[in-house]
């Protein structure tokens, strides 16, 4: 059975419009979670980009640095999140530009 | 067959993609981004990467979700008000925006040395075994360094959300 192959670049061009995509959500958006959930956007698209050049070199080193990558996610959300909580239990609010002071 | 699949998890990618930065509640825009997860993990699978596409599953689709909608609903977060503050973002965002998208085409197109085609089965490096092997013996410092990291995200995480007791 013949399957009709797909471009590399195709999948480069998809991580590209995901990156700007998530980009555009990181600068619009005023709720801090979803400032952070544009983020973790970005990293699933740098993640493609590095699934995509491991099958182009046929070398599954790419796939460690995604798994990296992913670690890395999980532990930032960890964190970012627990500073969410924070910022809200100070702050009682989520909108970023009202939390514009270092100190209250 | 191959073309069709990926059309279709493009698709499904970049809409739940739109949605998240268009929707206006958090919950909303972390369902769709469990969408985009989803068809990436497909993507991966197309790529010969199993090993990649069931962690992206397990760890992004499950565990970082559910936190993330964990406490959407713990803060009880509701419709964001818009704002008009970040004027520049207003005026240059979309084109700044398309021109990168631009680039990376034209990037894409002329920069790229010959590639493969990308055809479902014709190589599956990133198994479950391929990527243990790897990890335990060329990159075993990496991983050893990066379960610190986790330690001590854990540890901040306690840190920052515990209640003050005094």
């Amino acid at each position: 059975m013949h399957f009709a192959p797909v471009p590399l670049s195709w999948y480069l061009m998809l991580s590209a419009i995901l990156f700007a995509l998530g980009v555009a959500g990181f600068l619009y958006r005023k709720s801090v979670i979803t400032v952070f959930m544009s983020l973790e956007l970005m990293l699933n698209a740098v993640n493609l980009t590095f699934v995509a050049f491991s099958y182009q070199l046929q070398q599954i080193d790419g796939h460690i640095y995604a798994f990296f990558v992913m670690v890395v996610a999980a532990a930032e959300a960890a964190v970012g999140l627990a500073i969410i909580l924070t910022i809200f239990k100070n702050r009682h609010t989520l909108q970023i530009d009202e939390v514009d002071t270092m100190k209250l | 067959m191959d073309t069709i699949l990926f059309i279709i998890c493009a698709i499904v990618a970049i809409a739940c993609a739109l949605n998240l930065i268009l929707q206006k509640h958090p919950i909303s825009s972390a369902l769709s981004l469990i969408g985009v997860m989803a068809s990436l993990a497909v993507l991966y699978l197309l790529l010969g990467a199993e090993f990649i596409a069931m962690a992206q599953m397990i760890v992004y689709g499950g565990a970082v979700m559910v936190l993330f909608i964990f406490v959407i609903m713990l803060l009880n977060a509701g419709t964001e008000k818009p704002s008009s503050k970040s004027w520049f973002a207003q005026i240059a965002g979309v084109p700044l925006l398309l021109a990168f998208v631009a680039i990376m085409a034209f990037f894409i197109r002329r920069a790229l040395p010959p590639s493969r085609a990308v055809r479902f089965g014709s190589w599956v490096g990133g198994t479950a075994d391929a990527i243990g092997r790897m990890l335990f013996t060329t990159y075993l410092l990496p991983f050893e360094v990066i379960s610190i990291l986790i330690l001590i995200a854990i540890l901040g995480a306690v840190v920052l959300a515990r209640k003050e007791i005094d």
